[in-house]
C-alpha cells in the first residue's frame, strides 16, 4: 500500500483555494493531472491559443535559457547557492517575465 | 557501465520533480499569483541545501568519482541574463515548465509535452544562429 502511494503520480494537486479560483477565471475547469488537459493536448495544437502556449511557450523556454546562459536549476538554484550575482539578476528576470505573462498576457491568450 | 550512476541520479531527479509537484502547471500559476508557499519553499530549501553542499565540497576539497577537483565556474554577466531571463520567464508561465520538468512531464505520460520540448530545442538552435547579432 505504502509502496504504491510512493510511485503514484500526483493527480489532484492540493492547490490553495485562491489559486483554484484564479485559475478558473482563465476558463480552466479540469484540475486533474499535472497540466491542464484542456489546453495541452494534440488537437489544441491546431488552435491559435494552443499553438501559442505549446509552441511559442516552448520556443521561449529554449531560446531564453540559452540566451540567459542558464535556467531555474542553473541560475535560481545553483547560481544563487554559489552566490553569483548574475544569477540573482537572471532569477529576478525569470520572475518578472513570469509575472508579466501570468497577470497581463495569459488572460489575453486564454480568451483567443 | 560507469555511466549508470548518472542514470540513477537522473531517475532520482525526475522522481523528485514529479513527487514534489514542481512540474505542475497549476503549481507554477499558484506561485506567480503568490497564492501558496509550496514552490517558494521548494526553491528556497533547494538553495540552502545547495549552499551547504558547495561549502562542504570546498571545505573538504571533495573530488569527483574519477578523482578530479570539483570546480564551479563563476557566472559571467551579459545583457542576456536580463533579456534572455525575461523571455524565459514568459515561457515558464505559459507552459508551466522549465527545461528539466519538460523531460519529467513526458516521462509521466504527458506526450503533448514532446511538442514543447521540440520547440524548446528549436529555440536553442535559433539562438545559436542569431548569437552574433544579439546584444550581449
Amino acid at each position: 500500500m505504502y509502496c504504491r502511494l510512493c510511485f503514484q503520480k500526483p493527480n489532484n494537486i492540493a492547490l490553495s483555494e485562491s489559486a483554484v479560483t484564479s485559475i478558473s477565471t482563465l476558463g480552466i475547469t479540469n484540475f486533474s493531472g499535472l497540466i491542464p488537459a484542456e489546453i495541452f493536448n494534440f488537437s489544441s495544437l491546431l488552435t491559435l491559443k494552443g499553438f501559442i502556449l505549446i509552441i511559442i511557450g516552448g520556443f521561449l523556454i529554449g531560446f531564453g535559457t540559452r540566451y540567459a546562459n542558464g535556467c531555474t536549476s542553473g541560475h535560481a538554484i545553483m547560481g544563487m547557492s554559489n552566490l553569483q550575482w548574475p544569477s540573482l539578476v537572471s532569477t529576478c528576470c525569470f520572475f518578472a517575465g513570469g509575472l508579466l505573462m501570468t497577470w497581463v498576457i495569459l488572460p489575453i491568450i486564454m480568451k483567443l | 557501465m560507469k555511466n549508470l550512476k548518472f542514470l540513477a541520479l537522473g531517475i532520482l531527479f525526475g522522481f523528485i520533480l514529479i513527487k514534489g509537484e514542481v512540474i505542475s502547471w497549476f503549481r507554477i500559476q499558484e506561485m506567480f499569483r503568490f497564492q501558496s508557499f509550496h514552490m517558494y519553499g521548494v526553491i528556497c530549501s533547494a538553495i540552502v541545501v545547495g549552499m551547504i553542499s558547495i561549502l562542504i565540497i570546498k571545505k573538504f576539497k571533495i573530488k569527483t568519482f574519477s578523482g578530479e577537483e570539483i570546480k564551479i565556474d563563476p557566472k559571467e554577466f551579459t545583457k542576456g541574463n536580463v533579456i534572455g531571463g525575461l523571455l524565459f520567464g514568459l515561457g515558464w508561465a505559459m507552459t508551466g515548465a522549465c527545461p528539466g520538468p519538460l523531460y519529467a512531464l513526458i516521462g509521466s505520460g504527458s506526450l503533448i509535452v514532446i511538442a514543447v520540448l521540440l520547440s524548446a530545442v528549436f529555440g536553442t538552435y535559433i539562438y545559436g544562429v542569431l548569437k552574433d547579432k544579439l546584444p550581449h
